[in-house]
């Protein structure tokens, strides 16, 4: 008898093992698109609109850094039908082979896009022809009101002289202050600052942009990617150079707790970095057709106005704007004057040989070593 | 026949889950960074059958390893990894040999539930305890408030975001992986080898050297490397607790693999790494056997 239900175990885990692989199949027959996006990034009811409007199931997965998803895409073989990396990682990414051009004649709601913008994403991505941008923002400034004043009354807050002369920046060395742990975001906007090009590879200019940095080093508490945002919010920190979004996602938090902290966001009058994540589908992803579906129904319009709404990010939609909130709109943090976007300048991506030097320099910043 | 079969199960499992990693590992650490899906070059084409070996095998070669011994960053970052998992090892043997040998020496129908008590911190996700240290540990945590109202201390004090918070991180998550092992080989100890000891006039703390830790040591060693190989490698603590300048091996390999993209080199360092650890382990075995040999 112990033999026997040695062999029927067996056989009955074959059995639910093909039921389950027919189940799967059943699945498959189903319309359905991968999506793979940064976390926080959509109101999860476009999602369900999307399903009953077309009948196409969604998955959707999320990432923190595009880190992650290089390595992912890199690897190949991830099953995503739609990612959304960011310009400079993109255009590197297309001369990789990871995507397969758009075909613009089933995306006509392509008409709704905003020129300003799409003339942007094409220094990643010549012609528009592999993404659509889905959101863009910029890497600036966040901080404590209440506690920059008390400590400096005429704290130069609308200018990267706050982080960038040491003078300055040691006054707030007791409230705490982050800044990012990415090279390719904080660099670009030292080398701004120094009134050199940002997109420089020369590697004289990367070294004085490091040395700047080295010379603030001592008052900065943490170079992080994400911990700014619960910091600044809770009022651990007073000052972080971030992401747009994130930052007022801490003000919001801030508000919402009523913990007496108030948190704003500063475009420094020097410039910033603006960035673009940009919607784009993998070469080998298995449901093309559904991808594009999916693509054209987020640039309807009143669709990434309310992405928008929910992200506290400005979107590539020129059409959506009458659809968005006075307080996304009207918001200069999110939505730029127009004299401000002259002064936002755009990074593309390092060769391999200037991203290892920018790394190793960034690792002598940060560790001393 | 049988006695081979059992004797593969291991074997078969080293291979499979070691041995085969770690050349598909070796192989790509001898080749060139590139732009491409893999990110790197050559890759293996078997069309070309086995003239297609022969100029694979011509395209590898030991570049990236220099490359790691020019620059004094990695040796650092290996240096400061090793001295960071032994010091936290040591600490943690520190902590968890009275609470092990409080356990054995406890009631025999208590000890299961004590066994069950070490398990039980497993039962929440990793991440999520390293995650309630900082709350424990920042500015305005919970260690603070503790010690400022009790006035011990008048100003916070700085801990998270410091090596010291990476020792706390590694000694509390490990621990459990010291007990289990010095609880099961002093557990094993015959008490009336202590009576022994005091029949003899031996007062307790020299039994205790004499008798209880030498026989303890098997549990020593075991706890020690179960501590000591995963805390030098260790990722997550350094990067949620520790400050900037905690330079520390998981994360040197972090950067190579995913800030430069450099799947060769961060596979070389991950080679150097293990050797750092397997060759010391094995030769230290190796010894303890000769000694146990001789000792026969």
């Amino acid at each position: 008898m112990i033999t026997l239900a040695g062999i029927r175990a067996p056989i009955a885990g074959t059995i639910a093992l093909a039921a389950l692989l027919a189940g799967g199949a059943a699945l498959a027959a189903d319309r359905e698109v991968r999506v793979y996006n940064w976390s926080d990034y959509i109101d999860e009811e476009i999602l369900t609109e999307f399903t009953k409007e077309t009948g196409i199931k969604v998955i959707y997965d999320v990432f923190d850094s595009n880190e992650v998803l290089e390595t992912k895409l890199l690897a190949g073989g991830t099953g995503y039908d739609v990612v959304v990396p960011t310009g400079p990682f993109l255009s590197r990414q297309i001369g990789a082979g990871v995507f397969q051009k758009l075909d613009k004649s089933k995306l006509p709601n392509l008409k709704n896009m905003w020129p300003e913008i799409s003339k942007r994403t094409a220094i990643y991505d010549p012609g528009n022809d592999y993404s659509i941008n889905y959101m863009w923002g910029t890497t600036a400034i966040g901080y404590n009101e209440g506690k920059i004043k008390e400590r400096m009354a005429d704290a130069p807050i609308n200018s990267w002289d706050i982080f960038f002369k040491p003078e300055i920046l040691a006054k707030f060395k007791d409230c705490g202050i982050h800044v990012l742990d990415a090279p390719d975001d904080v660099l670009p906007a030292v080398l701004n600052y120094l009134g050199l090009d940002p997109n420089s590879s020369n590697p004289d200019d990367i070294k004085k942009a490091g040395e700047l940095v080295e010379k603030i080093r001592p008052n900065i508490q943490k170079f992080h990617s994400s911990e700014y945002i619960n910091a600044l919010a809770n009022g651990d920190i007073c000052l972080a150079i971030g992401y747009s979004g994130d930052i007022l996602q801490a003000r919001d938090r801030a508000e919402e707790a009523k913990n007496g902290q108030t948190i704003a966001f500063s475009l420094p009058k020097e410039g910033a970095q603006m960035w673009f994540d940009q919607l784009a589908i993998p070469a080998d992803a298995k449901h093309v057709e559904e991808a594009h579906i999916f693509l054209n129904y987020l640039m309807k319009p009143e669709v990434i106005a309310k992405a928008s709404n929910y992200s506290n990010y400005a979107n590539g939609n020129l059409a959506s704007q009458e659809f968005l909130d006075e307080g996304v709109k009207g918001d200069t943090s999110i939505y730029p004057d127009a004299e401000t976007m002259g002064r936002l300048f755009v990074k593309t991506s390092y060769d391999a040989k200037t991203q290892r030097l920018v790394t190793r320099t960034w690792t002598k910043i940060v560790t001393g070593q | 026949m049988r006695r081979w079969l059992l004797i593969s199960v291991p074997y078969l499992w080293l291979l499979v889950f070691f041995l085969v990693p770690f050349f598909i590992v070796f192989k790509i650490s001898l080749s060139d960074i590139a732009t491409a899906i893999p990110p790197y070059t050559p890759t293996f084409d078997w069309s070309q059958g086995l003239s297609g070996i022969g100029t694979f095998l011509s395209q590898l070669d030991f570049e990236n390893y220099f490359f790691i011994f020019e620059d004094p960053l990695y040796l650092n970052a290996y240096w400061s990894a090793l001295t960071i998992a032994a010091i936290s090892t040591f600490l943690t043997l520190l902590i968890a040999y009275p609470i092990a040998y409080g356990m054995a020496r406890a009631p025999k129908e208590w000890q299961p539930t004590l066994v069950m008590l070490v398990i039980l911190p497993f039962w929440t996700s990793f991440l999520i305890r390293v995650y309630a240290w900082i709350g424990i540990l920042k500015k305005e945590g919970l260690l603070n408030l503790f010690l400022m109202n009790l006035g011990i201390i008048s100003e916070p004090l700085t801990i998270l975001n410091t090596t010291t918070a990476v020792y706390i991180g590694i000694v509390y998550s490990y621990l459990p992986f010291m007990i289990l092992p010095l609880y099961a080989s002093l557990e094993k100890i015959n008490p009336s080898l202590l009576e022994a000891a005091e029949d003899l006039g031996s007062p307790p703390w020299k039994a205790f050297w004499q008798v209880t830790f030498p026989l303890s040591i098997p549990g020593v060693l075991a706890g020690c490397f179960l501590v000591f190989i995963p805390a030098t490698g260790e990722f997550v603590i350094p990067d949620l607790l520790g400050g900037s300048d905690t330079l520390m091996i998981g994360k040197t390999l972090w950067n190579e693999f995913f800030n430069n993209r450099d799947w060769p080199v961060s596979s070389a360092v991950a080679v150097v790494l293990l050797l750092v650890l397997v060759v010391p382990i094995v030769l230290f075995q190796r010894n303890q056997e000769k000694q146990r040999e001789a000792g026969r």
